[in-house]
């Protein structure tokens, strides 16, 4: 029997999952195959906006290897509506969302029509059979006009475009000042615009369905299996225990998965009608056109400060963008930024306001960060603007503000309860890596000597919730679900250990982070341990994987369960070592007789012994396993401070990225590796956000960035290296002290980026470049003033 | 229904010998026919490099291609190696395998089988590149989840060390 000694936990373990993925030994739903598996193709809209007069699809029929060809008409009476599970308000206007369209058409890529057949190839094809007779009507696509009185309705039997109007007040709410009765030596108005973008995960979704003999099971490409099952069962009228959700290898998701959607449920009407298993894997176009979309907002901000640098008080209005209907948590995803307005500082009044509304285009749901990005992007935007406004330096703005130390637990004007953090400390680490005096000082000399390369410097202290999400409080804000998780431990006769998490990873490393907290807590080998998830067969309960909740909320309920593990080894050996449970402590992984430490017991020894069952305490049963279910009571705060020097040719409007820096605590942490690579990439997601991607609809409703040809995310060329460190102020609430990291870097970076960009740009009289800012936009920023000063404006 | 044609092709170390249609792509041929699905697809503009294996005819050395900008009556007489032929028949890692997995350059891994194809080309042109011609020479494999950082420290780690297939 090995135990080992060292601490897993903290080291920078290699990863478990390598072994398949490095060798294409990988199960991507679009690699699985069952027997008599059929194929399906979808025929989507080329409209925006458009009544759809007549659908044949029988040429398609007629087609070779073609088994079957519906469209919605076909299955209007079955298909139901798809789900919106935060319906944040109680008069929300929740428009129907059937799988296949109808009658009406409502966004670009909306789908018509489906073909299966007996391949991919054959199904394809035939959808060039189908004929659809469309009228088109004219869409609507600006966020201002479509609330404005007489526009076009997306939903004319709802007679409004404005599905939702949600507010925070803290003088409502109790938690602080009217924002109309706060100081106001100073007052900053500005308008930000949080551009549409598209996850752009790398594996396109791909679904099974096998419907077998009423028992189903489906393999998706999705970051929720346990949520996917449950509403399967409402949506399609299948007893729950006759479905099997299994989330195999999943290439991404960073909330693009998040979502029950139209595919899943058409490709499980194929299934259902056929009785044979069908498959749909979507083309990246389609994954573009039609998976759903995120941030696209306008973001109103009005601050109120006094002359020595204290915020007052924050207002904000948000038009949000849902596209042409709700998505699963599509209204709740703004309101998710709701309470990190405020940022990391003690303000005394604020106010948010959020419309939701309709418009011809794709819906919008969460992506990395959902709505937390919008929030931090916002608020550190405006400090910049405060400190220029002051004449301050933008980290001292920020200082006067910010919470201190020693005022931990704090509770925010929006009511949140901070438990811990250490924004000086991460702040000067930051500093100090970026090189932030020199760097001030070069700024200096190339503003006196009019160098054509200006240098910017950018800041984001930034906090996030994370850990979503203690239940009561999804509760209060009409979330459908709860937000616990839960976990299983079981340790088999050969001191082998199996755990069975309610999270769903694609990508996080959880199988390797989740042996490293077993191999502690039970002192088995890391490799004695194997994590199994994402198929509600194995792991029949949990809710998932987003919001950087795995290990926030899954990791507690890991540890809890491994705890009970270990009591009850505890128990048996303390009978084997015939002495009391209270004489053995547990360290070296093994129960060791306390003063006679060569007296000992491993969970594994007790493992066999309870298999055998020959000898075992009275009222012991014959198991070693346990289940235990977390639901946090609050959410956990990682912060951290992220700097950002740009250079920017004045001539040429080309922005390059000369040092970023990020320094996070995301409390403790489990393996430093893969900590490093989450901050990496949501770095890279948030620099792409703030310099690379938009989706772009053109006046039609036609979505033009439809393919990786006009949507580009960055390629290694685009990005540089990032220079990350930590600070580590372990979060209070609960026993593990980590705080979540998955999104921590897409939230701090955008506007370390911005802010950089602006920076440089000050002496030019340029105060903002809408994202994304490409060098023709940075260009146009500086010449749009230069223009306006020499036409006498200001 | 379209043309078809018959073709032989070596796909990691073992010859395959069928009749595809002519329109068939590579990457298509390799996941359905002869069931490589190691290798994988990420778009339909030839943009991703997901797909990405060496391939080499007669006369030419190994090459990276992107195999969904192939047709699979191209590699008619060809040798091709995808992800899954890295290995050594003991299980043993190739260098940039190895790599990978050292310096956590991967993720989710859907771009991994293209982004360690492309390397191993990359390597055999450069066996000693900067971090800049890492960086310019994977312009071609898109990453949504690393940021690209760990996989350029991987491509150098593997530097130096014998990478041909
Ligand atoms: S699948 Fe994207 S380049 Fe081949
Ligand atoms: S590791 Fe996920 S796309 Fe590269």
């Amino acid at each position: 029997m090995t135990a080992t000694d060292e601490r897993e936990v903290g080291a920078a373990r290699r990863r478990k999952e390598d072994a398949r993925l490095i060798t294409g030994r990988t199960r991507w739903t679009d690699n699985l195959t069952v027997p008599g598996l059929l194929h399906m193709a979808i025929l989507r809209s080329p409209f925006a906006s458009a009544r759809i007069v007549s659908v044949d699809t029988s040429a398609a029929l007629s087609r070779p290897n073609v088994v079957a060809a519906f469209s919605g008409a076909d299955v209007a009476d079955v298909q139901g509506s798809l789900p919106c599970a935060w319906p944040v308000t109680e008069d929300i206007v929740h428009p129907d969302r059937p799988p296949l369209a109808v009658d009406v058409i409502r966004h670009h890529g909306e789908a018509v029509a489906v073909v299966v057949a007996r391949d991919r190839a054959s199904a394809m094809d035939a959808l060039e059979a189908i004929e659809v007779d469309y009228e088109p009507l004219t869409p609507v696509l600006d966020l201002e006009e479509a609330l404005a009185e007489g526009s076009t309705l997306v939903h004319p039997d709802k007679g409004t475009n404005l599905s939702y109007t949600w507010v925070f007040d803290s003088a409502a709410a109790g938690t602080g000042a009217d924002v109309g009765a706060v100081d106001a030596e100073v007052v900053l108005e500005r308008r930000y615009v949080q551009q549409r973008l598209i996850p752009a995960f790398m594996e396109p979704r791909s679904v099974i369905v096998d419907p077998g003999a009423g028992d189903y099971t489906i393999w998706s490409s999705t970051q929720i299996p346990h949520i996917l099952r449950v509403f399967y069962a409402l949506l399609t009228g299948t007893p729950e225990h006759k479905i099997r959700v299994i989330a195999p290898d999943v290439g991404g998701g960073f909330g693009g998965k998040l979502h029950v959607t139209p595919e899943e449920l058409i490709t499980f009407m194929a299934a259902r009608r056929i009785g044979r298993p069908v498959k749909y894997t979507e083309t990246r176009s389609e994954t573009m056109l039609a998976g759903h979309h995120g941030r696209d907002m306008i973001q109103d901000v009005r601050l109120t400060a006094r002359r020595d640098g204290t915020v007052t008080g924050i207002s904000v209005k948000l038009i949000a963008n849902m596209g042409a209907y709700l998505g699963l948590v599509g209204p709740g995803t703004p309101i998710l930024g709701a309470f990190m307005y405020n940022g990391i500082y003690k303000f005394a009044a604020y106010r948010f306001e959020c419309t939701g509304v309709f418009t011809n285009t794709t819906l919008t749901d969460p992506y990395r960060g959902a709505g937390r990005p919008e929030a931090t992007y916002l608020i550190e935007r405006v400090m910049d603007e405060l400190a220029v406004e002051l004449g301050l330096d933008p980290i001292e703005v920020r200082r006067r503000n910010w919470i201190k130390k020693e005022e931990f637990p704090f509770t925010t004007v929006a009511g949140l309860v901070y438990d811990s953090g250490d924004y000086d400390a991460a702040t000067d680490k930051a500093l100090a890596l970026l090189g932030y005096d020199e760097l001030r000082k070069e700024q200096e000399l190339r503003r006196a000597s009019g160098d054509p390369v200006q240098l910017g410097i950018g800041t984001s202290t930034y906090t996030e919730m994370c850990g979503l999400a203690p239940s009561r409080i999804l509760g209060a804000l009409r979330y459908a679900a709860g937000g616990w998780e839960t976990a299983s431990v079981r340790v088999l006769p050969t001191g082998k250990v199996e755990v069975v998490t309610g999270v769903s990873p694609h990508g996080q490393g959880h199988e390797t982070a989740w042996s490293q907290i077993v191999a502690d807590e039970l002192g088995v080998a890391f490799d004695d341990v194997e994590v199994l998830h994402g198929d509600t067969r194995t792991s029949h309960k949990g809710l998932d994987t987003y919001g950087s909740r795995s290990l926030a909320v899954g990791g507690i309920a890991l540890v809890e369960a491994c705890r009970k593990v270990r009591d009850k080894a505890r128990t048996v050996a303390a009978h084997m070592l015939e002495c009391s449970p209270d004489d053995l402590e547990f360290t070296g992984g093994a129960f060791r007789v306390r003063g006679t430490p060569d007296a000992a017991k491993t969970v594994a020894d007790a493992a066999f012994a309870v298999f055998a069952a020959h000898d075992l305490p009275d009222g012991i049963e014959p198991t070693l396993d346990a289940d235990a279910t977390f639901d946090p009571e609050t959410f956990s705060f990682p912060h951290g401070t992220h700097l950002c020097a740009v250079e920017v040719d004045t001539q040429t409007g080309h922005v390059a990225i000369r040092k970023y820096v990020a320094v996070d605590d995301v409390g403790k942490v489990i393996n430093p590796t893969i900590v490093e690579g989450q901050v990496h990439g949501g770095v890279a997601q948030g620099i792409a956000q703030a310099l690379h991607e938009e989706a772009v609809y053109d006046e039609s409703g036609t979505l033009v960035t439809g393919s990786f040809v006009e949507y580009t995310p960055p390629a290694a060329a685009d990005l540089p290296d990032i220079v990350t460190d930590r600070t580590e102020t372990p979060a209070t609430t609960h026993p593990l002290g980590v705080k979540g990291v998955g999104e921590a870097g897409t939230i701090a970076s955008t506007p370390a980026v911005v802010n950089a960009i602006v920076d440089a740009l000050r002496p030019y009289g340029v105060r903002d470049v809408p994202m994304p800012c490409t060098p023709e936009r940075v260009w146009r920023a500086i010449r749009a003033v230069g223009t306006e000063t020499e036409g006498g404006r200001s | 229904m379209s043309s078809t044609a018959k073709i032989t092709v070596t796909v990691d170390g073992d010859q395959y010998i069928d009749t595809v249609e002519a329109r068939t792509l590579l990457v298509h041929y390799l996941r359905e026919t002869i069931g490589k699905v190691g290798t994988v697809i990420g778009c339909d503009t030839s943009n991703c490099g997901s797909c990405t294996v060496l391939m080499s005819t007669a006369d030419e050395p190994a090459r990276s291609v992107k195999s969904c900008s192939v047709l699979a009556v191209q590699a008619d007489g060809a040798t091709v190696t995808t992800v899954e032929g890295l290995a050594a028949p003991d299980g043993s890692l190739h260098p940039v395998q190895r790599a990978f997995h050292e310096m956590h350059g991967l993720q989710c891994g859907y771009c991994t089988p293209g982004m360690i194809m492309s390397a191993i080309d990359l390597l055999r042109e450069n066996p000693d590149p900067t971090d800049e011609e890492i960086r310019d020479g994977l312009s071609g494999n898109l990453c949504r989840c690393t940021g690209y950082q760990n996989i350029v420290r991987a491509v150098r780690a593997a530097a130096g060390e014998e990478v041909a297939p």
